[in-house]
């Protein structure tokens, strides 16, 4: 689904990614940690088209295609969603129309008619169920006054109405209180499938044991030094991170 | 230059004066004659004047706008017009400056609340009028207000009594329907002690140039609520001066909508002065397209301890439109406890769009909490990327955070019919931008 080739990514000329590979197939789930500064939330915004990096090296398809060659919406149309780590609040603008708009612009993307007014709310009224959200949050400005939580639940709302295939997650459980991260990590585990895919991005091991990784990757100094399997999180939070750092300098 | 042109105003006095309203009245023939003076000394305000720096008058002087000398009996285009009139609102209408008896809609108002052409009520019951009139602005405020004192033909005077809750807003309908008319009206707003009320003046206008002056003088008395709401919507060709003064007395409460929307050129002043422990809140929005000049001016007077201001205006400039925000607070050396913040932001679209912004605070006082913020900017780059990652393509999504940003100052509206015909309003001036209605 996903293939990243030796990928290397530049910010105003300082290189930040210095050739990552990763490979995600159909329902797994990935999940990258790493210290502060180690090129994390450049590979979520690489992939999810944020524009100010250059890929200097290096290729990333996604089922077959060029991605970094594609509009970022056509990126989300196409099935990658990235939850963000700081979602921006938009006043003026009500989270159940862009829940519509970006729903009916995936459907016309795909060929498809506008979605039924009614089969809309009716989806939409049992995602919110789903993440324990109150109905009212709909009819807000998007993510505007919401606490840290109600933020991040908001981005898995919005995952989980546009299924995408591609699901990044950029440190969605930093800020979040022990209920509110279970209550995000039930909502991803609700929309698991064998066709969609994960790619996690976090700092702490905590997420990790609610949401089960089929790999864990270590990420240091702009490069994957590290992978392996859920245990491997395991280590690294009683290790601590420049326990891997310092394998990778010797 | 600027007062020989006014001249030809000042030359054309003498044909009107003698059909002015209040002729018999000693204390109104006294003002407007100083206001006359005051005014041919002046003229009309120049660059060189620092509250009119921005905005340059010369073009009403090169017209020469005319006054109707009775109230018109030409027919109006009724259907036009009701786009205007607001359901559930009780309507006080006035054609090129007279008040209009067949327009107007008051059944049903209770009986103590006053809702009066100001003609009728200097002829009925004129110590009502003369105790109000002038007192909330001087005649050397500026020399709009000496113009509008010299040259005023009628208006509305609305009094709600003491501890009256009104439950319908009262509209004030502004209407030119001729080409080269000056409409000079002066309107008087009364929310005695603890009553509360909702006003909306509306400003319309046949597609041709004409000028509307108008000065509305406000008394909040103690502990009253009134919340007012400005839209102005003149022709693209008008000229449009309104001016709005606030007295509030004792814990008064005063909210203020002001939507900026039509004219060619338009200056508007909101000033108000706080009592002990008031409270007033000043929204405003402003949107220029084509060549429209949109000049708005604040000041909040903080003249006694603990009272609260809060102020948030915002612009929208597109093709070769100017903006200006001038907004000052004062607080006198006896405003101690004063809590007031100003904010002022602003989205240039185009490359030709300008805006100029002055926010200033003048502090005598010292131990107040006063804050004041100004941005001037394009549209922010992460709010675009959010959309664009939610499957909006890049202009839709510009277009979606232009109206949003319009937006969150209409959604302030509770009141339905005015609400809608705001964003109608809003969504008419931007029409290339394919916003719809259903963002929200």
């Amino acid at each position: 689904m996903l293939n990243i080739e030796n990928l290397h990514v530049s910010v105003v000329d300082k290189p930040i990614l210095k050739g990552i590979n990763l490979q995600v197939k159909p329902g797994e789930i990935h999940a990258i940690m790493g210290p502060n500064g180690s090129g994390k939330s450049t590979l979520s915004h690489v992939l999810s088209g944020k524009s100010g990096y250059t890929v200097t090296q290096g290729q990333v398809t996604y089922e077959g295609k060029d991605l970094t060659e594609m509009a970022p919406e056509i990126r989300a149309r196409e099935g990658v969603f990235l939850a963000f780590q700081y979602p921006v609040e938009i006043p003026g603008v009500s989270n159940i129309y862009l829940l519509k708009a970006a729903l009916n612009s995936i459907r016309k993307h795909h060929g498809l008619s506008e979605v039924d007014a009614m089969d809309f709310l009716t989806l939409i009224k049992e995602k919110v169920r789903l993440l324990e959200m109150d109905e009212r949050f709909l009819y807000r400005a998007v993510n505007e006054g919401f606490s840290g939580g109600e933020k991040k639940r908001n981005e898995i709302l919005q995952m989980a109405v546009l299924e995408p295939k591609l699901c990044i997650l950029d440190e969605t459980d930093s800020g979040l209180d022990i209920d509110a991260l279970k209550v995000v990590a039930e909502g991803v585990n609700s929309i698991r499938s064998p066709e969609r895919s994960f790619v996690m991005i976090t700092h702490y091991q905590r997420l990790l044991d609610y949401i089960k990784p089929d790999f864990v990757h270590v990420l240091a100094h702009g490069q994957i030094v590290k992978s392996g399997g859920p245990e491997l999180a395991l280590e690294l939070e009683e290790k601590g991170y420049s326990w891997v750092e310092n394998k990778q300098a010797a | 230059m600027t007062t020989q042109t006014a001249s030809r105003y000042t030359a054309e006095y003498s044909k009107i004066e003698a059909k002015l309203p209040g002729g018999s009245l000693p204390w109104l023939l006294e003002l407007r004659n100083d206001a006359l003076k005051q005014f041919s000394g002046r003229g009309f305000p120049s660059l060189r004047e620092e509250e009119w720096r921005y905005t340059n008058v010369s073009s009403i002087e090169k017209n020469l706008f005319e006054p109707r000398l009775e109230p018109s009996d030409q027919q109006i285009d009724k259907d036009w017009l009701k786009n205007y009139c607001l359901a559930d609102c009780w309507q006080i209408v006035l054609v090129d400056g007279y008040y209009s008896a067949e327009l107007s809609n008051l059944a049903g108002i209770p009986k103590n609340v006053t809702i009066k052409s100001l003609n009728e009520l200097l002829d009925a019951d004129a110590e009502q009028v003369e105790s109000y009139f002038g007192k909330a602005v001087s005649i050397d405020e500026h020399s709009f207000v000496a113009f509008n004192t010299a040259w005023f033909g009628d208006g509305a005077f609305i009094r709600i009594p003491a501890k009256t809750l009104l439950d319908k807003p009262v509209q004030l309908l502004h209407v030119v329907t001729d080409p080269n008319r000056l409409a000079a009206t002066r309107n008087l707003v009364i929310a005695e002690s603890m009553a509360q009320a909702q006003m909306i003046e509306t400003y319309v206008g046949v597609d041709q140039a004409y000028l509307s002056a108008a000065v509305t003088e406000v008394f909040v008395e103690p502990n009253a609520d009134l919340t007012m709401f400005k839209l102005q919507c003149e022709s693209e060709k008008a000229y449009h001066f309104g001016g709005t003064y606030v007295k509030q007395s004792r814990d008064a409460r005063f909210s203020h909508h002001n939507f900026a929307f039509g004219s060619l050129l338009a200056r508007s002043d909101i000033h108000v002065d706080l009592g002990h422990a008031s409270e007033c809140n000043l929204n405003g929005l402003y949107l220029g397209i084509k060549r429209q000049h949109l000049d708005n001016h604040t000041r909040i007077n903080h003249l006694e301890p603990y009272a609260v201001s809060r102020e948030v205006y915002k612009g929208v400039l597109d093709d070769r439109a100017r903006g200006v925000f001038q907004g000052r607070v004062v607080v006198a050396e006896d405003a101690q406890k004063t809590d007031s913040e100003m904010n002022n932001r602003n989205l240039l679209l185009s490359n030709d769009a300008e805006v100029d912004t002055k926010p200033q605070l003048e502090i005598y006082a010292d131990d107040v909490k006063c804050a004041h913020g100004v941005t001037v900017g394009q549209l922010d780059e992460k709010s675009v990327f959010y959309l664009q990652s939610r499957c909006v393509d890049e202009e839709t999504a510009r277009n979606m955070l232009t109206f949003a940003f319009a937006n969150e100052m209409v959604t302030k509206i509770k009141q339905k019919s005015l609400h809608d015909l705001v964003l109608a309003e809003v969504l008419k001036r931007f029409p290339q931008r394919g916003i719809t209605q259903d963002w929200l």
